[in-house]
C-alpha cells in the first residue's frame, strides 16, 4: 500500500465509497453544493475548505446546499437519520456549534435511549477543530470534550489520513450519531491510505511508539507533536510510548492503563482547553483506577485557559508543541517514587 | 579465496517495492575476515523486516564503510570486498569513488510495480519480475501476499521470468472466495497462467499456496515443469489451528505480533511495520469473510480437509521446510514420494524463504535447473 494521500483526500475518497456502497448516505452542508454551475465553476465547491468536491456531479441529489442555518441542517440530519438515511452533514467549525446544540444533545443524541433501544440514529456530523490557521478565537478551538461528555455520542479525533479514512467510513456505518472532528492544519499531511474501503474500529486506540520510560497519550493533531518529541527524547536515552485514543467516546482505557501499568509513567497532551478536557479525564481515571501503577504525578500538556489568540505569535504559544511535551515528559521521569 | 584483485561493494539490498533505506544493525564478521560468497555478512533492518545481507562475492571484508545504527540508502555502500593482496589506497580510491558518484534512488522507486489481471471473472494482483525461460510462480500461503517472496523473487529471476501472485481474499486482489477450497484456489492459479499465456510453469507454494500448486499440478500434469513446496499444506491432516483463529480473530497490535512470531524460529524478525501491513490488510472490506471462507474449506475442524497424493505423478518435486516449523510440521516431507528432493533447515520456522532467503533461494535455483536438464 505505497500510495500516498492527503488527509483531506482520504476524508474525501472515505465519503465517495461510502456513497458508491449505500445509496442512503447524503451529504450536506453549507457550499457543499455551492457553485456549481457558476460561471467558471463546473464543479461544486466542495465545502469552504472543497473537502467534498467532485462527489455533486458523481452521486446526483446526494450533495446538498443548505442555508447558512445550522440549527436547520443539523436538525435534519437527525431527522433524515432517524427515517432511513445516513447523513453526514458539515458543521463548517465545531465552534458554531452554539447555534444547533440542542439538536445534537438533546434529539439526536437521546433518541435510541428515550426509545427503549428501537430507534437508530445513523447521522454524522464532520466538523473542523483547532488552531494553527490564524482564524481567530471563534473558528480556531478544540471543543472534543464538550462532546465526549455527552452519552449518547460517539466522538471520532483521527490524527493521520489512514485513520481519517477508516475512522469516517467506521462512523458512516455506525448506528449511533457521531462527531467526527477533522484537524484544518493536518488537511494537507499526506500518508500511506489503501484505495480500498477499510474499517477502523471506534474505541480503539493505536500505539503510535512503543517504549518503556513513559506513556503519552496525545489526541488528534498532538500526536505528531508527540512523535516529535518522543525523537528528541530517545536521543537523550528515555523511550517514549505514544497511545493515540483514535476516539474520545468510547475511550480506549484498557490499552491507556496497559501501557501506564508498563511504564508508570503518564503524560497526556490536549490541544483543548484545560479544565474538563480529555486531559483530565484521563488524568482522573488513572489516578482512580492506575494508581498503584504510578511512578510519579501525571502531567497535561495542554492549550492554556484563555480562548485561542488572533496574534501570530501568541496562537503558535498557544498549541502545545514538542519542546513543552518533552519537558512534561523530563519532569515526569527526574520526579517520583521508586516502585 | 578469491583469485582476482576485484573489488566488490556491499551495498544495501532493495527488499520489496517500498523500501528505500536499511539500517546497518550488526555486523556478523570483523574486518579483516575472510569469506565466501553466501556467507551472512551483516544484519540489517528495514522498515519491514530484518534479515541478513549474504557475501555477494568471496574475498575479504577490507573497510566496514557503515557503521552499526548508521541508515544507507538502497544501492548505497555498506563495505568492500576485496583480496587480501590489493592495497589499502586502492580500496581508499574504490569508497571515495562510491561516495563521490552515488545518487540513492528517488523516493518512488523506479522497477517492477504490481499489476492487475481479472482472471474467470476477478481481480487478481501480480508481480512479475524476469523474463523469459520457464517461468516460475510464486503462491502464497494463508493471509500471505506477494510481499512473503521479497527475498526470493528477485534473486530467482536473473535467467527467467518469475511471478508472485495475489490469491482472491489477500493482498491487492479481489476478496471474493467463492468456495474458497483447494479446487477453487488451483483454478484461479489456471485461469492465470491462461491469461498469462503460460503452458508451462515451475509452481511454487508456500503454506497452503503449497497445497493450491500441488492441487493445480494433478489436475494438469501437462503443465507442471516441477513442483516446490514451502513448508507446504496438503501433505497431512495436522495444522496450527491456534495460527489460523489467532489470526482471523486478532484485531489488536500486541495480539498479532504474537500470531505472527509462529511464523519465525526467531521472532524478534517480526517488526512494527510488518504488523501495521497485516492489521490494515485484515481492516479492508471483505477479509474477515474471505479468511473465514477459506480456513473453513482448507482447514474445517482445525484439520486439514485434503492431503495430496502426489505418489502417481512424475514431476520433479522440491520440498523445503524450516526445522522449527510451528504451523505444519516439517515431518509432512515424509509423506512424499520417494523422488521428491526434501530440505529440512535446522533451527528456522514456517516462514523459511524469509528466514533464510540465500540459503533457500540456492536450493531452489539448483533444484531449478536440474528440473530443466
Amino acid at each position: 500500500m505505497a500510495r500516498r494521500i492527503t488527509y483531506m483526500q482520504a476524508i474525501n475518497e472515505a465519503l465517495a465509497q461510502e456513497m458508491e456502497r449505500d445509496p442512503t448516505v447524503v451529504v450536506f452542508g453549507e457550499d457543499n453544493a455551492g457553485g456549481a454551475g457558476a460561471p467558471g465553476e463546473d464543479d461544486a465547491w466542495g465545502g469552504v475548505m472543497g473537502l467534498t468536491k467532485g462527489l455533486y456531479h458523481k452521486y446526483p441529489g446526494r450533495v446538498l446546499d443548505t442555508p447558512i442555518s445550522e440549527s436547520a441542517f443539523i436538525g435534519a440530519a437527525a431527522g433524515a437519520a432517524s427515517s432511513g438515511l445516513r447523513p453526514v452533514a458539515e458543521l463548517m467549525f465545531v465552534d458554531f456549534f452554539g447555534v444547533c446544540m440542542d439538536q445534537i444533545y438533546n434529539q439526536a443524541a437521546k433518541f435510541r435511549y428515550m426509545f427503549g433501544g428501537k430507534a437508530r440514529t445513523p447521522m454524522v456530523i464532520r466538523t473542523m477543530y483547532g488552531a494553527g490557521i490564524r482564524a481567530a478565537s471563534q473558528h480556531s478551538q478544540s471543543l472534543y470534550p464538550i462532546f465526549t461528555h455527552i452519552p449518547g455520542l460517539k466522538v471520532v479525533v483521527p490524527s493521520n489520513p489512514y485513520d481519517a479514512k477508516g475512522l469516517l467510513i467506521a462512523s458512516i456505518r455506525d448506528d449511533d450519531p457521531v462527531i467526527f472532528f477533522e484537524n484544518k492544519v493536518l488537511y494537507n499531511v499526506e500518508g500511506e491510505v489503501p484505495e480500498e474501503p477499510y474499517v477502523v474500529p471506534l474505541g480503539e486506540a493505536e500505539y503510535v511508539r512503543e517504549g518503556d520510560d513513559v506513556t503519552i497519550v496525545a489526541i488528534g493533531r498532538m500526536v505528531s507533536m508527540a512523535e516529535q518529541a518522543a525523537e528528541h527524547l530517545a536521543d537523550e536515552g528515555i523511550e517514549c510510548e505514544i497511545v493515540d485514543p483514535r476516539t474520545t467516546s468510547p475511550l480506549d482505557e484498557e490499552t491507556i492503563f496497559e501501557s501506564v501499568e508498563n511504564t508508570g509513567r503518564l503524560v497526556v497532551v490536549d490541544e483543548a482547553n484545560p479544565r474538563c478536557s480529555l486531559a483530565t479525564d484521563i488524568v482522573a481515571r488513572i489516578a482512580q483506577n492506575g494508581f498503584d501503577e504510578l511512578k510519579a504525578a501525571p502531567k497535561m500538556v495542554t492549550a492554556p485557559h484563555t480562548p485561542p489568540p488572533f496574534s501570530p505569535t501568541l496562537e503558535d504559544l498557544y498549541v502545545p508543541d514538542p519542546e513543552r511535551i518533552a519537558a512534561a515528559v523530563r519532569e515526569t521521569i527526574g520526579s517520583g517514587v521508586a516502585r | 579465496m578469491s583469485e582476482t584483485r576485484q573489488i566488490s561493494k556491499l551495498g544495501m539490498p532493495k527488499w520489496g517495492l517500498t523500501m528505500t533505506e536499511g539500517t546497518v544493525i550488526e555486523w556478523l564478521v570483523e574486518e579483516g575476515a575472510e569469506f565466501d560468497v553466501g556467507d551472512e555478512v551483516v544484519e540489517v533492518e528495514s522498515e519491514k523486516i530484518n534479515n541478513v545481507v549474504e557475501a555477494p562475492a568471496a574475498g575479504v571484508l577490507r573497510r566496514r564503510v557503515a557503521a552499526e545504527g548508521d541508515v544507507i540508502p538502497v544501492g548505497g555502500l555498506m563495505g568492500v570486498i576485496a583480496d587480501a593482496s590489493v592495497p589499502d589506497a586502492e580500496i581508499d580510491a574504490f569508497v571515495e569513488e562510491f561516495q563521490a558518484t552515488f545518487v540513492p534512488e528517488e523516493e518512488v522507486a523506479a522497477g517492477p510495480a504490481p499489476e492487475t489481471v481479472e482472471v474467470n471473472g476477478r481481480r487478481i494482483q501480480y508481480l512479475k519480475m524476469g523474463e523469459g525461460g520457464i517461468p516460475l510462480i510464486f503462491i502464497p500461503g494463508f493471509a500471505g501476499d506477494i510481499n512473503i517472496f521479497v527475498f526470493n523473487q528477485e534473486a530467482l529471476s536473473s535467467d527467467r521470468a518469475v511471478y508472485a501472485l495475489d490469491m482472491p481474499g489477500h493482498g491487492g486482489s479481489t476478496k471474493d472466495v467463492g468456495e474458497g477450497d483447494l479446487d477453487f484456489l488451483a483454478g484461479i492459479v489456471a485461469g492465470f497462467l491462461d491469461e498469462m499465456g503460460i503452458e508451462k510453469a515451475h509452481l511454487a507454494g508456500h503454506s497452503i499456496g503449497g497445497a493450491i500448486a500441488g492441487t493445480f499440478a494433478l489436475a494438469h500434469p501437462e503443465r507442471i515443469a516441477s513442483l516446490i513446496l514451502i513448508a507446504s499444506a496438503g501433505l497431512g491432516e495436522e495444522i496450527n489451528a491456534d495460527y489460523i483463529e489467532g489470526f482471523i480473530g486478532a484485531n489488536r497490535r500486541r495480539e498479532m505480533k504474537k500470531v505472527l512470531q509462529l511464523l519465525f524460529a526467531d521472532p524478534d524478525l517480526v517488526t512494527r511495520d510488518l504488523v501495521n501491513d497485516v492489521l490494515s490488510y485484515k481492516r479492508l472490506d471483505g477479509v474477515d469473510e474471505a479468511l473465514r471462507t477459506v480456513a473453513d474449506r482448507v482447514f474445517p475442524g482445525g484439520r486439514q480437509a485434503k492431503v495430496l497424493d502426489l505418489s502417481g505423478s512424475d514431476f520433479p518435486i522440491l520440498a523445503v521446510w524450516g526445522s522449527e516449523d510451528e504451523i505444519v510440521p516439517a515431518s509432512h516431507a515424509e509423506n512424499l514420494p520417494d523422488r521428491a528432493r526434501v530440505e529440512i533447515i535446522g533451527g528456522k520456522g514456517h516462514s523459511v524463504q524469509m528466514e533464510v532467503a540465500g540459503p533457500v533461494n540456492r536450493l531452489v535455483a539448483d533444484f531449478l535447473s536440474s528440473a530443466e536438464s
